[in-house]
């Protein structure tokens, strides 16, 4: 929810006059003259490039929205309608790309040229001009604060819906025999994914009856030392269940920068390859891997 | 004592039954030590899939139970740790060392066998 702006601080020396009146005289202006100043809003929109991935006749039908929404909150002086609407809009537009400097941008045009036309009604009274000035500047920056924080909170929003997705399809632990897991891990670790790991190795050993563990980072671009800490404890946690972990495709980056880090990694067993370490797995597990008499299949037989 | 010592074939199985006072485990520590000489046990193993919590004290008595045991010919095994126990002791180093682990009874049983 927006903080409400205190109206005797915002509006100056003459705060207190500002009555009603004075507000519902400046929307009565503000709807006589709707269809110029919604024209002249869309074409400042146009002219500064903003919303460019959407149509002109998209522009203008939400102009319209939000020029009418925009009124009713000065007329009322709630915004929660507003808020409602921008919200909504946020949903809509964000999937398209529209930036939050365009949003922003756009919602102060619109307070430019809203307050453009009043300085040309009462050019002539500066007194009055003042006064209706008091009356609009702060419910005007008020809405361009509550649509502003809408669109920001709608992308955030958004933000935390996708790293929950990003951290559910995380990491697979898989059984390929009795006894042997592997763990391919893709992507970026933080610590936060790195102890989310930890836990579902551990899981997956318990559930399993996991004798050993192969931990494939092929897909891994870059070890920090925390994370580092995170793997190797990992691996002496494993270790108290009984289960062996055999580190897998270590980059030559990656493998420099533990050896940079000084990363103890006497306990961690590691194998160049996914296949070699899924081999010396077997080995410990006494697998042995036969081809079968007929070797290559012919593919027509 | 909430732990039970039982003697199977050449081995010893002591099953922790609840959490553990640093009396307990001493206790613990001290009968497991005289029970191996008195049935000339060839392996030790210790089940603590019931505790929560596996502090630096415990794990320090069994590591000397296991190097103490291993001088008169008994292996020990430890058995049971829960994941969230094992990743809590190994954020905190207690590492056992020195001491095989095995996931549980069964487990243990066949790395004594091996």
């Amino acid at each position: 929810m927006i903080e409400d702006f205190d109206a005797t601080t915002e509006s100056g020396p003459q705060g207190p006059d500002v009555g009603p009146a004075l507000l519902g005289e400046l929307v009565a202006h503000l709807r006589k003259v709707r269809p110029a100043l919604r024209e002249e809003w869309t074409r400042r929109i146009t002219d500064a490039q903003l919303l460019s991935v959407m149509t002109p006749e998209e522009i203008f039908s939400e102009v319209t929205a939000v020029y009418d929404n925009y009124v009713d909150a000065l007329e009322t002086g709630s915004v929660e309608a507003l808020e409602a609407y921008a919200k909504n809009l946020s949903e809509r537009i964000i999937p398209r790309g529209v930036e939050t400097h365009e949003v922003l941008g756009v919602v102060l045009l619109l307070r430019d040229v809203l307050a453009r036309s009043l300085f040309e009604k009462y050019q002539n009274d500066s007194h009055l001009l003042n006064r209706v000035l008091d009356a609009y500047e702060p419910a005007a920056n008020r809405i361009a604060v509550t649509v502003g924080v809408s669109f920001v909170q709608e992308r955030e929003r958004i933000i935390r819906q996708q790293q929950l997705a990003i951290r559910e399809l995380s990491t697979p632990v898989l059984k390929v025999r009795d006894q042997l897991l592997i763990l391919p891990i893709i992507g970026a670790l933080d610590t936060g994914r790195a102890r989310q790991l930890t836990e579902q190795l551990l899981h997956g050993i318990r559930e399993n009856r996991a004798k050993v563990v192969v931990i494939d980072i092929t897909g891994v671009p870059a070890i920090d030392m925390p994370v580092a800490d995170h793997l190797v404890q990992a691996v002496r946690a494993s270790g108290l269940m009984g289960a062996r972990v055999i580190i897998t495709g270590l980059s030559a980056e990656i493998a420099q920068t533990l050896v940079n880090l000084g990363v103890d990694l006497s306990m961690m067993q590691s194998v160049g390859d996914l296949q070699g370490g899924i081999e010396e797995a077997e080995r410990q597990l006494s697998y042995a891997v036969t081809r079968t008499a007929e070797g290559v299949r012919e593919p027509e037989a | 004592m909430p732990v039970s010592i039982l003697k199977q074939r050449e081995y010893l199985i002591a099953s922790v039954q609840s959490a553990l006072t640093d009396t307990e485990v001493i206790e613990l520590r001290d009968a497991l030590l005289s029970e191996v000489a008195k049935h000339r046990a060839r392996g030790v193993i210790v089940d603590v899939a019931a505790l929560d919590v596996i502090d630096s004290f415990v794990s320090r008595s069994l590591s000397t139970v296991a190097r103490t045991n291993r001088l008169r010919g008994a292996k020990t095994v430890v058995v049971g740790i829960q994941p969230d126990v094992a990743a809590a002791m190994s954020q905190f180093g207690l590492t056992l060392d020195s001491i095989d682990t095995a996931l549980d009874l069964e487990a243990g049983l066949e790395l004594l066998d091996g």
